[in-house]
């Protein structure tokens, strides 16, 4: 019988109030709460259930009646009002529908399927305005579907039988428009080159490949998977003053990023203290007497786009199995996210076709981070997020991830003889495709087109994937460990059996409904899977620790010392592929890349506005506003760690630099998250962008505490389409910053990712999203007792101004609320920056520093509004009397707080290096920055510029 | 008596338990981490130990509802093993998501003939929230609370709205003296949001049962035991110990005071 179980809100219809709030923001309009006049939401429930035993289910485990109402119907009972209802698709993983039949089936009802909806109330009128609810705002036609009226259906199940039939591609005979052909009807993202390739080896084999072997090849050669362009063969001109130099690069990142670790971890020697770099599924790094720490930072773009709840929730889960991949299994202990959108108030009439609203995204995204990290129980301690129009079709999402690894857990070694144990989430059609959809670009039919990829997480299922694996990793029940992540399945046995050999039984795997075909439980992405080599004696002992915390564990084959991959299905050979051909057999990618060097553009434009008003008004950038409602909605202090929270200040509501936490519970030693990220440079000069993202990044954990000699960093590169010479001009110059930066301050990169082919294009509109570098730093806190915060302290204490200001406004925030264009964009002066973070962090470690905020956006002026407004104290500036000094955006600089008794101590530490007393702190509520004339530059009251920084995103 | 034993119950989604493990052996006990699983295999566990938390997190997802499914578990097969618990003069610590689940298994004010007296509900703004908050303590017969008067703690949860079927549910529970914990300002004082984080009525942010033994808190005592753990340290100055550590000590003092 099939019921359908309506609860109702009593009282506030909160569900009401924010679709009709949505809906008028769309439309600007009033005519939301016309539209929906109630909600509701509710279970289909499948089952040998008599009425009153639903009606006891609903008391029991549904419905809390103290705050809801509830109707219980046969499915298909008219309403009697009008109504849309949504639902999932079919297939799309509904977390609390599983969850209800899980429980109401321990509890002993007879439930055999459940799928959750949502409805909404409104009168049968005004059709075009329904048709707008529906689909832009009710529900998400990726995943969801909107239907109209009661809802019919007989009987909830999913899937049906697979009848198993060998597909062969026959390509031997085929000519190149036949191989193009193949690769796009499959959505395999190979080129001609690389279908070529393929061919080539399978006439060389006489046989044409199965479409698993073509799907194992794409797969496993996707940018996702193998980064293609940054490690291919790259032929690089540069024009400078009309010459033209030429350089190639066998390796880009190799012969970059990869070399400066490489060179630093020489310089150290004995004290290097870098683990494993650029080789496992995140860096790691030395930290106590018992352990490392690992860290990985990675995108998830393309879905975040389609379906930003989904496309983020799933992000954060997937970063977070790198590191439960990386090694014998890191435990992490915070996250790190930033993001990227267009403003929140962008015009939705000027929408191009398939974009979601900016502010949609937002939402969309923040609350899959917030879900999955909250529920995984993993503190969010660090992250930003930036505007700019160009991300509107493009929105950028970083996860990051940092855990610990015991010091003994380091070396995974797969065996031949050990099983492929699959653990875990079932293999359902999910996100099939995702490896090879993100290396596409994205067009107005992205929408509709990649639905397949869209997935929905289970941060529960990770969790308790988290909670056995640690345990298994301490009993030492595996030798190895990796993530299903892009690829799945067929990713993760490959890198896993690269240099070994497998065979997988793909009926081995559960599946979470029938009717998969081989190939697409080979290639499927569904979420919250790992995969382990296990001796087969500890497999009895695994599997069953896994079953008494219900966690699912299967074995899928072996490891093997035959070189090749093999595939079966049901007995049936499926696959063999040579592991050679798959990880190496790869043609290189050669790409054309051009740079013009410009000298700096003269500064246009005239502006008549204050210092003052500039002041406020880029505190009310959307950039660098407080993003405390955003904050507040992760839990960021889970786990006990925080030393140093992201909110921060008298009214813990300042922006922290970075965060500080201590990794494992008691000791005193630290680690501190921080991030730069400066595409508002990027258009005027890559090279200094990626130096300033560096020194940013380092900023932001130096000025908490952390040691700059024991400070590693991350490399993601999200850029546009690199075909375009240019593009990719402005990356090669990016990467050569990277690796000259590094080298400078001696911090080692020690992982990266690239998301490349950020573009929209429709017939009519191209838009690329402006060339982005995020930095993450990660450093040692010796003693997180000595930690320094940005608040100003108390009154009576001199400001003392660390670093040189240049006249660098090209890409400055005042050059954004003034209309000013040009000039010349900041960059560090590598010579002198680290003997200025040395020389900080010496202080600090000194006890000599009471606040210190790093300059950034907005500079000395949004530093020292910031400090005052979070602290509750007042400040007087003398020695910044111009709009360069006290806007311009010039690198490694600090503002310190020090008391007077302290002054001279804190000099002489930066012997020799620029510092300036510029003013000192007040009691009273205001902020002022002296003119060179005597007059007043600003003059504010902190509530004013408070007001002016929360408004914006409140 | 020797040290005394706690149980923590640990269930898919329980993500709190690590620091409150920590603040109770830094407060002299032992704890053993128990899976639901196992508990519901082996009852007997219970009669071990002295004190049963159950820490924060999102058990099963908080599918359904914010630590639902956890309660209806206990509620459904461990009704009796917990009654003897209780009724052995024993301690039941529930900590946020744990605090919802005592409140929907019934174990701290018990359903009459129409169903549950009280609900822990979504907070207004319909938002998870993380946030420190000041309490108001009026320990009664809570063993928890002894001698203990304001407190400063975070929150961080989504459904932590104390609502009462009734007003005079409410006043029952004050009158009974059994609402121990409520937010204030920081002057002590009744104030709306954001100091009540969540609208709880009456400003409740914690209950205990009418023995005073079994205490319910949204609030995160165990996130504040270390003097760096305060939003404020650095202006302050570093205090030797948190303010939520008086709890933990409170608790294991019962036994060995």
């Amino acid at each position: 019988m099939l019921w359908e179980v309506e609860i109702h809100p009593l009282g506030r219809d909160g569900e009401r109030d924010r679709v009709c709030d949505e809906f008028d923001l769309l439309t600007s309009s009033k005519r939301g709460i016309d539209l929906v006049t109630a909600t509701s939401r509710g279970y289909l429930i499948d089952g040998h259930l008599a009425g009153v035993d639903v009606q006891n289910l609903c008391d029991e485990l549904l419905v809390d009646r103290l705050v809801e109402r509830v109707d219980v119907r046969a499915l298909g009972t008219p309403l009697g009002t009008p109504a849309t209802t949504v639902l999932l698709k079919p297939g799309v993983t509904d977390n609390v529908a599983d969850s209800v039949v899980t429980a109401a089936t321990d509890l002993g009802y007879a439930v055999a399927q459940a799928r959750t909806f949502r409805r909404y109330y409104g009168p049968d009128a005004h059709a075009a305005d329904r048709d707008l609810l529906a689909r832009k705002i009710l529900a998400n036609g990726a995943i969801e579907q909107a239907v109209t009226g009661p809802l019919h259906a007989s009987n909830l199940a999913v899937g049906q039988p697979y009848a198993f039939r060998l597909v062969v591609v026959p390509l031997r005979d085929l000519d190149d428009a036949g191989l193009m052909q193949i690769s796009r009807d499959g959505q395999l993202a190979l080129s001609l080159d690389e279908m070529r390739t393929v061919q080539a080896h399978f006439r060389e084999h006489d046989r044409d490949p199965t479409d698993c072997e073509l799907e194992s090849v794409a797969q496993t050669w996707s940018e996702h998977c193998s980064h293609k362009t940054l490690k291919g063969v790259i032929d690089y001109a540069e024009t400078a003053e009309g010459v033209t130099t030429t350089r190639r690069y066998g390796n880009l990142l190799k012969e970059t990023i990869f070399g400066a670790t490489q060179e630093i971890r020489r310089r150290l020697g004995p004290d290097d203290w870098c683990v494993s770099v650029f080789s496992d599924n995140a860096g790691v790094v030395k930290f106590s007497d018992d352990f490392h720490l690992a860290i990985k930072v990675e995108t998830h773009n393309r879905p975040s786009s389609i379906e930003p709840y989904g496309g983020a929730n799933t992000g954060l889960g997937g970063v977070i199995r790198d590191l439960l991949g990386t090694a014998l299994g890191g435990r992490p202990v915070c996250n790190t996210d930033v993001f990227c959108f267009a403003r929140p108030d962008y015009p939705a009439d000027q929408l191009p076709a398939g974009v979601l609203h900016p502010r949609r995204t937002m939402q969309g995204v923040v609350a899959g981070v917030r879900d999955y990290g909250n529920r995984m129980g993993i503190p969010t301690v660090n992250g930003s997020i930036s505007f700019d129009d160009r991300y509107l079709a493009n929105p950028l999402v970083f996860c990051g991830t940092v855990g610990t690894v015991p010091i003994n857990k380091v070396v995974k070694e797969v065996m031949p003889g050990d099983l492929i144990v699959a653990m875990g989430g079932r293999t359902g059609r999910d996100g099939i495709h995702g490896a090879t959809f993100s290396s596409l670009e994205l067009t107005d039919q992205s929408e509709t087109l990649s639905g397949g990829a869209v997935q929905i997480g289970n941060a529960i299922e990770e969790k308790k994937v988290l909670d056995v694996l640690m345990q298994a990793r301490d009993r030492g029940l595996y030798t190895a460990i990796t993530d299903c992540g892009a690829g799945g399945f067929s990713s993760a046995v490959g890198e896993m059996g690269a240099d070994l050999g497998a065979h997988v039984e793909l009926d081995k795997a559960p599946l979470k409904y029938a009717g998969l075909s081989y190939t697409e439980i080979w290639i499927s992405e569904a979420q919250e899977r790992m995969v382990l080599s296990v001796p087969p004696e500890k497999w009895q002992e695994l599997h069953d620790l896994c079953r008494s915390e219900n966690v699912e564990a299967v074995v899928l084959g072996t490891f093997e010392a035959t070189g090749r991959l093999k595939l079966s299905y049901r007995g049936h050979p499926v696959g063999d592929l040579s592991m050679h051909f798959l990880h190496d057999g790869r043609p290189n990618v050669v790409r054309h890349a051009t740079y013009t060097r410009k000298p700096a553009a003269p500064v246009a434009g005239d502006t008549t506005m204050s210092p003052h008003d500039a002041l406020l008004k880029i505190l009310g950038t959307y950039t660098v506003c407080s993003k405390e409602s955003v904050v507040r909605q992760y839990d960021h202090e889970v786990q006990g760690g925080s030393v140093i929270k992201p909110l921060v200040g008298l009214l813990n509501d300042g922006p922290s630099d970075a965060a500080v936490v201590t990794p494992v519970l008691g000791l005193t030693l630290g680690a501190a998250i921080g991030n730069g990220l400066c595409p508002q440079f990027a258009d005027l000069d890559p090279y200094a962008a990626a130096a300033c993202a560096i020194d940013e990044a380092l900023r932001n954990v130096v000025a908490v505490g952390a040691d700059p000699a024991r400070t590693a960093i991350l490399d993601n590169f999200c850029w546009g389409n690199v075909t375009d010479p240019e593009l990719l001009g402005a990356l090669v110059r990016t990467a050569e910053a990277c690796r000259d930066a590094a080298l400078a301050y001696g911090t080692p990169f020690v992982s990266g990712k690239d998301s490349l082919n950020n573009e929209y294009k429709s017939p009519t509109l191209r838009i690329t999203i402006p060339s982005t570098l995020l930095i993450t730093a990660l450093g040692r806190v010796p003693d997180v007792r000595q930690c320094v915060t940005m608040d100003l302290k108390s009154p009576g204490n001199r400001l003392l101004l660390v670093g040189t200001t240049h006249d660098e406004l090209g890409g400055s925030h005042y050059h954004l609320v003034t209309g000013k264009t040009g000039g010349r964009v900041p960059c560090p002066d590598l010579a002198t920056a680290p003997k200025i973070f040395a020389a900080l962090h010496r202080a600090i470690r000194g006890g000599l520093v009471r606040s210190c905020h790093d300059l950034s956006e907005g500079g000395l002026a949004v530093a020292v509004a910031e400090m005052a407004f979070a602290g509750g104290v007042g400040a007087d500036l003398t020695g910044a009397n111009d709009v360069t000094s006290l806007f311009s955006e010039s690198a490694t600089r600090f503002l310190l707080e020090v008391t007077p008794e302290n002054a001279a101590a804190l000099l002489h530490h930066f012997d020799g290096l620029p510092v300036t007393d510029i003013g000192a702190t007040v009691a009273e509520q205001r902020l002022r920055v002296a003119g060179a004339g005597g007059e007043w530059l600003i003059w504010a009251k902190l509530a004013d510029l408070k007001e002016a920084w929360q408004k914006p995103l409140r | 008596m020797a040290t005394p034993s706690v149980l923590l119950l640990r269930a898919p989604g329980t993500n709190c338990d690590a620091e409150a493990a920590f603040a109770f052996e830094k407060a002299g006990a032992a704890v053993r981490s128990v899976h639901i699983n196992e508990l519901r295999q082996q009852p007997r566990l219970l009669k071990k130990h002295q004190i049963l938390l159950l820490p924060g997190g999102f058990s099963y997802g908080d599918d359904v509802a914010a630590g639902k499914i956890l309660a209806a578990q206990l509620s459904t097969f461990l009704a009796d093993a917990v009654r003897e618990f209780r009724s052995a003069e024993k301690l039941v610590l529930g900590i946020c998501n744990g605090f919802q689940v005592l409140v929907k298994a019934g174990l701290l004010v018990p359903p009459d003939e129409d169903g549950p007296l009280v609900t822990l509900a979504h907070n207004p703004h319909g938002r998870f929230e993380d946030r420190w908050v000041h309490l108001a303590i009026t320990p009664n017969s809570c063993p928890f609370l002894k001698g203990l008067t304001r407190m400063y703690v975070p929150i961080a949860h989504g459904e932590g709205n104390f609502v009462c079927r009734k007003e005079w549910i409410f006043k029952g529970l004050d009158q009974a003296g059994q609402v121990v914990l409520r937010y204030t300002d920081p002057q002590g004082q009744p104030a709306g949001f954001p100091h009540n984080p969540n609208g709880s009525q009456g400003d409740i942010a914690g209950i205990s049962d009418a023995t005073g033994r079994v205490l319910g808190l949204m609030p995160h005592p165990e996130r504040h035991i270390l003097g760096t753990q305060h939003p404020r340290w650095t202006r302050d100055g570093l205090k030797p110990e948190g303010e939520g550590m008086a709890i933990f000590r409170n608790a294991v003092e019962y036994f060995t005071g």
